[in-house]
């Protein structure tokens, strides 16, 4: 009982940082109908970014600055990149964000070398902030987890509370008449991709000295957060935030459980083939869940677009 | 700019004239003749697996380039021909069924085409970016399970067999890599003429009309549904094909064959090769084999000039190598290639210059970080210098400066130039 | 257009073909293994242990065959087997006669299968694979071959070595296994599971899973696991990423026991554990440093560090490979019939630059030799220059010599 506790945290903090991925890259979508599949490589720069910083200044200036690097860099990607590739339409832009992931990964290994970077939690934080039966919980994630939820809170009442929220929101739904009203479009445009891959930015920052910073570390999560937001609904901000706990708690707890396939196929009434070693399927019976931990995500979200293609909370077709 | 030439051949009724086969034949002189030019294990290895390449990319071209369909998983349907193929192989060798050798990729092929028809009922309903994220999913899929399904992928070691099992087919055992050349190349054009054929069936053409235009499809009273899904299952057909001769080329086929990697390999490939031609993806599967086998054994940075030039490809030349030919197919009909030469030259040269100083550069800065106290010599470009010393840097980023500054100025000359050569005789000049 | 495309790739094939032949008295060992992508750094820092132990071992003390020389030929095969299949038919191509390969084994699977049908089909240029660290048992079992030599003890006679320690220790009951979802994992636990019965049936095995490899974001569900069971004493045949990620998941939760681990050491991991893993972490491996086994080792990790500062001598048995190499080629008197030299290398007895002797056990080309417990802590010779390396805990000495092999093996 208290192990489902502590798994509900753990949980949450998965979720939480997936969402802050995702948060950006629907927030993308929703204005430019195209998915950046680069939009880890972002993530990948705010943990490289903020490890070179922390060097001299320390990890909080690097919390600070790292993300405001990384926003720059998108904007600029967005301007003199995936504005030109825009007018060849959809499939080339998405292949543009795809070419440029792979370009981050090799730019990035060229500078920072192969192995895993010594990006460390700051002292402050490197303390057990409480336990539960046995099971203790890093002050670090409290943390991440205020972190999130702060961002989450700032994002939902920059977009729904102020000026800019509302000429955004009208930008993404009529950007003609926006332009007509004397908005520079373009310009917001650039400046909510900038805020979403600053957005990922954070989320490196924070996942870095946790989760290890090395070259591979966009390509572990790279399409899982595309699975997010196809899940939650492409464009919707809130179906990324349930879609991002949804695959946090079931990948968590997959993992925690041993959930045996041959239970279950006992369970509905199939028995065990005879001579187990020479079945064609002895690989199916011996399947545990936290073998298929992680391909869960994508199992649910094949079902998702079969029968609905819209995601939980889409309004519309992807 | 991509549609104007096969309008041409569109409006022509399709039967073999000399000049439709003439390029069919001067490709099975060239593939007959290359191992002559080229006797060596080694440049037959690369030719093989040049070939393979080659037909895989048609085949993902059907989807990309001819139905506008991009898939992320499409690797799948090669790994899972390649792996029917040496069970089969393994199969024909533990009962001894009479099965000759040359008709194996067929099974690929098959097999190929069910789990096509299988995945294609559900994700072709939609294209665009619904069917993109289906083929990613079912691509993450089967690859998790190759290594969790042991019995039939064989884990990460893969499953390995031997070609050479059985009957020998007019004497040949297909020992040599030189005998499996020939099967190759033999599947090789016989694939890439039935897709060049299927591109011009209605159904092939209809996809065209689909890719571009879904709705005024469907009032021509064509599902564009049922069009994708033609297009879907006979690309697996062809993508399990060469899956088949990989099984019978390396007789060993691992998850590396249907991981997300590879599926990205074709992509990058593909659209390299320009997606706008059926011949592109033949050139980039030929520039991107020697890219992977020779430029790998010359630096370490390959990848990194690999995904720049793919990312430069996308943003300026969308229509890929075979869209850049292409593009001369006026000049050339009204005489004016020759005008283009001088202006070419200008900013061309400059502009190569520009890009091997740059690569230069990033060598030298490499070279700097990593090599071994003491050993700052380093060669390049056949000469050989001290890495740590400021002057070869100096020249490399004065050459990457400087040619991409020329290149820059010469530019808006060679745009006018090719202008006035797109221009017939006696317009403006 | 096809034309000048192919004329192309012409020249440029030339030029790879062409570049081979130029030192013909030189012996040429080709070294394919990753020297880009994610395992790249594996790869380069085992390259220079080649080069290097090729030049101070082989190369000054006269070369072979009364002066003939070591050169390592390097091929990147990006950890796939099929581009390892490509590099090896360039390597024999340039009449390469010496192919070594060690990250992955299933490339080393891949390689030793293409290589006994190679020579079988070419009796005229047959080559030998020297395996230096692939170390699934089936390699040197059903899958063995006159024409693959491994020099790393495999998975097996580590985990024996590893329970004999494991064993004595009367302070742990509880055991918990957990390794990556690939034949090496399973291997590593259907070992540890099959040692511990036979040595202590008293002990719990408390969890015995898979993950899925190089896939797992965050190690904490398993970590939870790990602690919750209660287990005094974990095994794990993680490497790369997910060690790193699995051993600090671990202790960041609250373990406390030893972690007792095949690879978790160099390549950017000793420096990732640094102070987190001391006290904790223990490598079973071959070839110790700390305390160095003698003044010539001792010069040799030396000199090393002088000329590749960010290296790691990580793979000792290299040494072994060169030096048994040249060996065999001067019992031989050729380098070119490499079933003499085969037959050499069969049945030698060496002793190891880093202490004890090495055997290569003709059954089953299998090196037997000691076999140490590491401890990860503050040591002179450290690695990534972290201050932390492997400290010698306690060893077996020719760990496994008598074990039992399935291997049949066929010779020319």
């Amino acid at each position: 009982m208290d192990l489902i506790l502590v798994n509900l945290i753990d949980g949450l903090v998965t979720g939480l940082l997936l969402f802050m991925l995702s948060a950006g890259l629907t927030l993308i979508f929703s204005m430019m109908g195209v998915l950046n599949f680069a939009h880890a490589s972002f993530y990948m720069l705010g943990a490289y970014f903020a490890y070179q910083i922390s060097l001299f200044l320390g990890f909080w200036v690097g919390l600070l600055v790292a993300p405001i690097i990384v926003g720059v860099a998108g904007a600029g990607v967005e301007r003199y990149g995936l504005r030109r590739v825009h007018q060849y339409g959809h499939v080339p832009e998405l292949i543009f964000t795809f070419g440029l992931a792979l370009l981050i990964e090799e730019v990035v290994q060229f500078i920072w070398g192969k192995s895993q970077m010594a990006y460390e939690i700051p002292e402050v934080l490197e303390f057990t902030a409480f336990a539960i039966a046995g099971n203790s919980i890093p002050a670090y994630k409290i943390f991440m987890i205020f972190m999130s939820v702060a961002i989450f809170i700032v994002l939902l009442y920059v977009l729904t509370r102020t000026r800019v929220g509302m000429i955004i929101q009208a930008a993404l739904s009529y950007p003609k008449t926006v332009e007509a009203l004397g908005h520079n479009v373009p310009l917001v445009f650039m400046g909510v991709f900038g805020v979403g891959t600053a957005l990922a930015g954070v989320a490196g920052v924070i996942a870095g000295p946790v989760l290890g910073t090395f070259p591979g570390m966009a390509i572990v999560l790279g399409s899982i957060v595309f699975v997010t937001i196809v899940i939650g609904g492409l464009g919707s901000l809130w179906g990324a935030l349930v879609a991002s706990l949804l695959i946090g708690w079931i990948t968590t707890f997959a993992k925690s459980y041993n959930i045996e396939m041959a239970n279950i196929l006992t369970g509905i009434g199939i028995s065990p083939p005879e001579n187990m070693s020479e079945s064609m399927f002895r690989d199916l019976w011996t399947v545990t869940s936290p073998q298929i931990a992680d391909i869960l995500p994508y199992i649910l979200m094949v079902l998702i677009l079969v029968f609905r293609p819209y995601g939980l909370f889409g309004k519309r077709d992807a | 700019m991509t549609d104007t030439t096969q309008k041409a051949a569109l409006s022509r009724p399709p039967i073999i004239t000399l000049s439709n086969a003439m390029p069919w034949i001067v490709a099975t002189v060239f593939l007959a003749l290359m191992p002559v030019i080229f006797p060596s294990n080694s440049a037959i290895t690369i030719m093989n697996q040049m070939a393979i390449t080659i037909i895989f990319a048609l085949a993902y071209n059907m989807l990309l380039g001819q139905g506008g369909m991009l898939s992320f998983g499409h690797a799948v349907y090669m790994g899972v021909g390649g792996f029917v193929c040496v069970h089969v192989m393994n199969y024909v060798e533990d009962f001894g069924v009479p099965l000759p050798l040359p008709v194996l990729p067929l099974f690929g092929g098959l097999f190929g085409m069910g789990l096509a028809l299988i995945v294609g009922s559900f994700s072709t309903r939609k294209a665009g970016t619904v069917f993109a994220m289906i083929s990613l999913g079912v691509g993450e899929l089967i690859a998790a399970c190759s290594v969790i399904i042991v019995a039939f992928f064989g884990g990460e070691e893969g499953i390995s067999g031997d070609r050479t099992y059985g009957l020998p087919v007019f004497g040949v055992e297909f020992l040599q890599q030189i005998d499996v050349y020939y099967l190759i190349a033999f599947w090789l054009l016989l694939s890439a003429l039935l897709m060049y054929l299927f591109s011009r069936t209605p159904i092939g053409r209809m996809a065209n009309a689909v890719r571009d235009n879904p709705e005024r499809a469907e009032f021509l009273g064509y599902s564009a549904r049922w069009v994708r899904f033609y297009s879907f299952v006979a690309s697996g057909f062809f993508a399990g094909i060469a899956g088949g001769l990989f099984a019978i080329n390396y007789e060993i086929v691992t998850e590396e064959n249907l991981n997300l990697a590879q599926s990205g390999t074709i992509l990058l490939i593909t659209f390299l090769g320009g997606v706008g031609f059926f011949f592109g993806p033949i050139l980039g599967a030929i520039l991107f084999t020697l890219l992977q086998t020779v430029l790998s054994l010359q630096t370490e940075l390959w990848a990194l000039y690999l995904g720049a030039l793919f990312v430069v490809t996308v943003m300026f030349f969308p229509g890929g190598l075979a869209g850049l030919i292409m593009m001369h197919t006026m000049p050339l009909k009204f005489g004016k290639l020759g005008s283009l030469v001088g202006p070419y030259l200008k900013t061309l040269v400059p502009g190569a210059i520009g890009i091997l100083g740059l690569a230069a550069a990033l060598e030298i800065v490499f070279h700097l970080r990593h090599a071994a106290l003491g050993d700052s010599e380093m060669t390049l470009f056949w000469t050989t210098f001290d890495s740590h010393s400021v002057a070869p840097l100096a020249i490399a980023v004065i050459a990457a400066v400087g040619g991409f500054w020329l290149a820059k100025r010469a530019a808006p000359g060679m745009a006018e130039a090719y202008h006035a050569a797109n221009t017939p005789r006696g317009g403006s000049v | 257009m096809r034309n000048t495309t192919r004329l192309g790739l012409s020249t440029a094939l030339a030029l790879v073909i062409g570049a081979s032949s130029a030192f013909a008295e030189n012996v040429k060992i080709a070294f394919i293994d990753p020297l880009s992508g994610p395992f790249a750094s594996t790869g380069t820092n085992g390259l220079h242990q080649y080069e290097f132990a090729a030049e101070e071992l082989v190369n000054k003390q006269g070369g072979v065959l009364g002066g003939d020389k070591f050169e390592i030929v390097a091929f990147d095969n990006k950890i796939s087997p099929k581009e390892s299949l490509i590099q090896l038919q360039v390597a024999i191509d340039q009449g390469i006669r010496y192919i070594a390969q060690g990250n992955s084994s299933g490339v080393a699977n891949a390689l030793t299968e293409a290589i006994d049908k190679h020579n079988k089909r070419n009796p005229d240029d047959r080559v030998l694979f020297l395996n230096y660290s692939a170390v699934d048992p089936a390699l040197t079992n059903d899958k063995c071959n006159f024409w693959h030599f491994r020099f790393d003890a495999n998975a097996d006679i580590k985990m024996d070595a590893l329970t004999d320690i494991i064993a004595k220790d009367d302070g742990i009951k509880k055991v918990y296994i957990i390794g990556q979802d690939y034949s090496f994992g399973k291997a590593v636990a259907a070992a540890a599971v099959k040692f511990l019965g036979e040595k202590r049936p008293d002990i719990e095995i408390v969890g015995n899973e898979l993950h899925p490899i190089g896939k797992v974001k965050d190690f904490t569900p398993y970590a939870r696991k790990i602690v919750s069971s209660g287990a005094d004493a974990m095994i794990t045949g993680n490497w790369g990423a997910d060690m790193v990620g699995l051993g600090k998941s671990v202790l960041e939760n609250g373990y406390t026991g030893p972690i007792y681990t095949y690879y978790a050491a160099a390549d950017g991991i000793t420096a990732a554990f640094g102070a987190a893993g001391d006290g904790s972490l223990r490598l079973v491996s071959e070839g110790q440093q700390n305390p160095p086994a003698s003044e010539r080792a001792e010069n040799y990790v030396k000199a090393f560090k002088a000329k590749y500062p960010d290296g790691n001598v990580s793979q000792s048995r290299i040494t072994n490979v060169i030096e048994m190499l040249a060996k065999a080629i001067n019992e031989a008197g050729t380098a070119t019939d490499v079933v003499k030299v085969g037959m050499a290398l069969e049945g030698m007895e060496h002793d190891s630059l880093w202490g004890g002797k090495i055997f290569m056990r003709p059954q089953d080309h299998q090196a037997i030799q000691d076999v140490h417990i590491f401890a990860h802590t503050k040591v002179e010779y450290d690695y990534d220059n972290s201050g932390y390396g492997m400290l010698t805990e306690s060893t077996v000495e020719m760990a496994a010599m008598d074990s039992p092999t399935t291997c049949k093996m066929k010779r020319p």
